[in-house]
């Protein structure tokens, strides 16, 4: 299999999509003509023209709000936000509009938009450009939320994206545009709402989202190598739709879970997570769920301390030792 | 670009309503059957009587949440609906029912959604402020000041991406115009040519604000759009002919240039912002609101002219105000007699593949309730 970047993939998904669906259209600031801020869309003007690669001026609002109108009409736009940190100043749009105008129609109409873009911090960006909000979205039920973390699941998961007909936010990462992984030639796709085991194990469950899957992944690694501990590692992949079967299931397998989450612990993911598995696997349980979120304090400046702020794998290789 | 015009005066005793060198004469007013004149006459009636009866249940305690009142706005859903063709679309914001009945949406459906009735038309989901209706181009009804002009603009933007000649009428009252989301689609819509008409429907308040404390431009508001390079245009939303006339005009703008106009109409409401605020005394005497209804109602004008060109009688007149009062009578106790959404449909209409059975809607856990 070839090995190909994140950004290739998520470049050849969008590639596909435009071709097989002539609703599918690319808007965003600098997608076309420009390539992409981080080069996603890199080629895709180029090869397919104006009316389908389109380059938006510095205007979230309007037209993410643009784009979930079109989507009422049936057109499949793929909106590029450079990052999922700008989403706040299109809220009204995104929330009340792409998110609640299926129920308030009282299901007359649904919005096939996706949106997308990088959500991650340890860029030494500095608050402003380092938000996780798949929180916030996930709690706005009328929206789906994904965060892939390898190359072969952006692919896949921004191909069903596309397909699906609710709007779905796709969280990316500007850490991992440039890592590899081995990817199929041929067609796939990823439903939404399906979990993964990245790495089997039996003591503990690091159950993580996004890039927190691949520090998981350094921990488990370590865990074994040095603590004789194997630790399995659950990447939820999409947020909501959940995979609660395989939370639960990996948790009665091993009965001990670490959440591994880059989103602020407070109402963050993991907690949605941790209040899941207490309720439905308490019994399963052989110590109480740790979590291992970022440092809660907005996202500071300062690389060296930004790298502390996040998921380290010392700090989950701390947690897990103490409920060993 | 038209001059600026003198800043939209409130009404004085002595103004003579309408002025008689009208647009009657306009081309699109010109092939007017009788009959059609008659139709907005009872359109604007209907509008009226449903919701003087929806005020009526919703003083009594019976409905929930808001209730945005249109009267006094009529003729300018009725003026600009009456245009409508099979492509174009219209969006609007809260004070949504007078559209919603313009497009075609039956009374019973409106007033049931009022009560928060099952038989509602967003089955009890969207209320007062969220009605829609895809089937007759109708997309809401929205609840956020402004948050529909983007939308507005994507429906203008799906049609021309699709090749179709059809334009957005996207709605919005005078306080919108001070949202961000409003300047950043007309940018937007001149920049890429979008076929959308932004009509301001200016009833001179904001909730309590009027225009001299909320807008830093006074002269009107439709001018904003100068800075755009969007042509734009006011219209005396009292008239249904110049209502006509102007929105036809930038719609053919629309339809033919695919190029976007934003026309303001100057109009009143008799009620409050919403019910709370009615005929509050803070921000507008007792005085003024009776002059309207006296001089300026839109109702009353259209019917006189009716009347006047000879094409209706007062009995006519009489005939078709006793049906709507009937109509909404019949809606009302309908909407009474409907049945309250069932509780399980809380979680219907979430999400289309949910709804719909498929394969991604049954796939990871929707929903987290126990």
């Amino acid at each position: 299999m070839p090995l190909i970047t994140y950004r290739k993939a998520l470049n050849d998904a969008l590639a596909e999509e435009i071709t097989r669906d002539e609703n599918v259209v690319i808007i965003g600031e600098e997608v076309a003509q420009y390539n992409g801020a981080y080069k996603v869309t890199e080629g895709l003007w180029q090869r397919f023209g104006d009316k389908r690669v389109v380059d938006a001026p510095i205007s979230e609002a309007g037209f993410i709000g643009m784009g979930i109108g079109a989507s009422m009409l049936g057109i499949r736009p793929v909106m590029e936000l450079m990052f999922w940190s700008f989403a706040y100043v299109a809220w009204d749009q995104i929330i009340n509009n792409a998110g609640q105008v299926r129920y308030m129609s009282g299901g007359l109409i649904n919005c096939p938009i996706v949106i997308r873009g990088p959500a991650n911090g340890g860029t030494s960006v500095g608050a402003t450009h380092s938000h996780t909000p798949e929180n916030f979205i996930a709690n706005t039920p009328g929206l789906k939320v994904v965060c892939p973390a390898t190359a072969y699941d952006a692919k896949g998961l921004m191909k069903s994206a596309i397909r699906d007909n609710d709007p779905v936010c796709v969280m990316e990462n500007t850490l991992l545009y440039g890592e590899s992984w081995e990817v199929p030639e041929e067609e796939y796709l990823i439903p939404l709402g399906v979990a993964d085991i990245k790495r089997e194990g039996t003591d503990v469950s690091l159950i993580a989202h996004g890039r927190a899957v691949i520090t998981a992944l350094k921990a488990a690694e370590i865990l074994a190598a040095e603590h004789d501990i194997h630790a399995e590692v659950l990447d939820l992949r999409s947020i909501r739709p959940l995979d609660e079967e395989a939370i639960l299931n990996t948790v009665r397998k091993t009965h001990r879970a670490v959440l591994v989450d880059e989103n602020k612990p407070f109402c963050g993911v993991s907690a949605q997570i941790a209040a899941t598995i207490q309720e439905k696997a308490f019994d399963d349980l052989d110590a109480p769920v740790q979590r291992v979120c970022a440092l809660d304090a907005p996202a500071i400046y300062s690389p060296v301390l930004e790298n502390l702020q996040l998921p380290t794998v010392s700090r989950i290789i701390e947690k897990v030792l103490q409920i060993r | 670009m038209p001059k600026l015009p003198n800043p939209m005066p409130i009404a004085t005793d002595d103004e003579v309503a309408l002025d008689p060198a009208d647009y009657a004469r306009a081309e699109i007013n010109a092939s007017l059957k009788p009959k059609q004149k008659i139709g907005f006459l009872r359109e604007m009636i209907r509008i009226r009587r449903f919701e003087q009866t929806s005020l009526k249940y919703y003083n009594q305690g019976v409905m929930g949440g808001f209730l945005h009142l249109y009267i006094g706005q009529e003729a300018v859903a009725v003026g600009t609906v009456s245009l409508l063709g099979k492509n174009d679309h219209v969006i609007t914001a809260y004070r949504d029912h007078g559209h919603a009945l313009a497009v075609g949406m039956g009374m019973n459906e409106c007033m049931a959604e009022l009560f928060g009735k099952a038989t509602g038309c967003s089955r009890g989901k969207g209320g007062s402020m969220h009605f829609f209706a895809p089937d007759k181009n109708y997309w809401g009804g929205h609840g956020i000041v402004g948050g529909q002009t983007p939308l507005g603009l994507g429906l203008a933007y799906g049609l021309k991406y699709k090749g179709l000649k059809g334009c957005a009428l996207c709605f919005m009252g005078d306080g919108a115009v001070n949202q961000g989301a409003y300047h950043e689609s007309l940018n937007l819509a001149a920049l890429w040519k979008l076929p959308v008409v932004y009509i301001i429907e200016n009833n001179k308040y904001s909730m309590g604000t009027t225009l001299e404390r909320s807008s830093a431009m006074r002269n009107c508001l439709a001018e904003r759009a100068d800075g755009y390079g969007i042509v734009w245009d006011i219209a005396n939303g009292e008239d249904l002919y110049e209502v006509r006339a102007k929105t036809a005009s930038a719609m053919r703008r629309a339809h033919d240039q695919s190029l976007p106009t934003v026309l303001e109409v100057d109009t009143y409401r008799y009620y409050g912002h919403s019910v709370a605020d009615a005929n509050a005394k803070k921000y507008r005497s007792p005085e003024e609101i009776e002059r309207y209804k006296n001089h300026h109602d839109p109702i009353r004008l259209w019917k006189k002219r009716l009347i006047d060109e000879g094409v209706l009688t007062e009995a006519d007149a009489d005939a078709i105000d006793e049906a709507a009062k009937e109509e909404a009578d019949t809606a009302a106790q309908f909407a009474i007699d409907s049945d309250t959404p069932a509780p399980e449909t809380i979680f219907e209409d979430v999400y289309w593949e949910v709804d719909n059975k498929t394969e991604a809607g049954s796939t990871g856990k929707h929903f987290f309730s126990e």
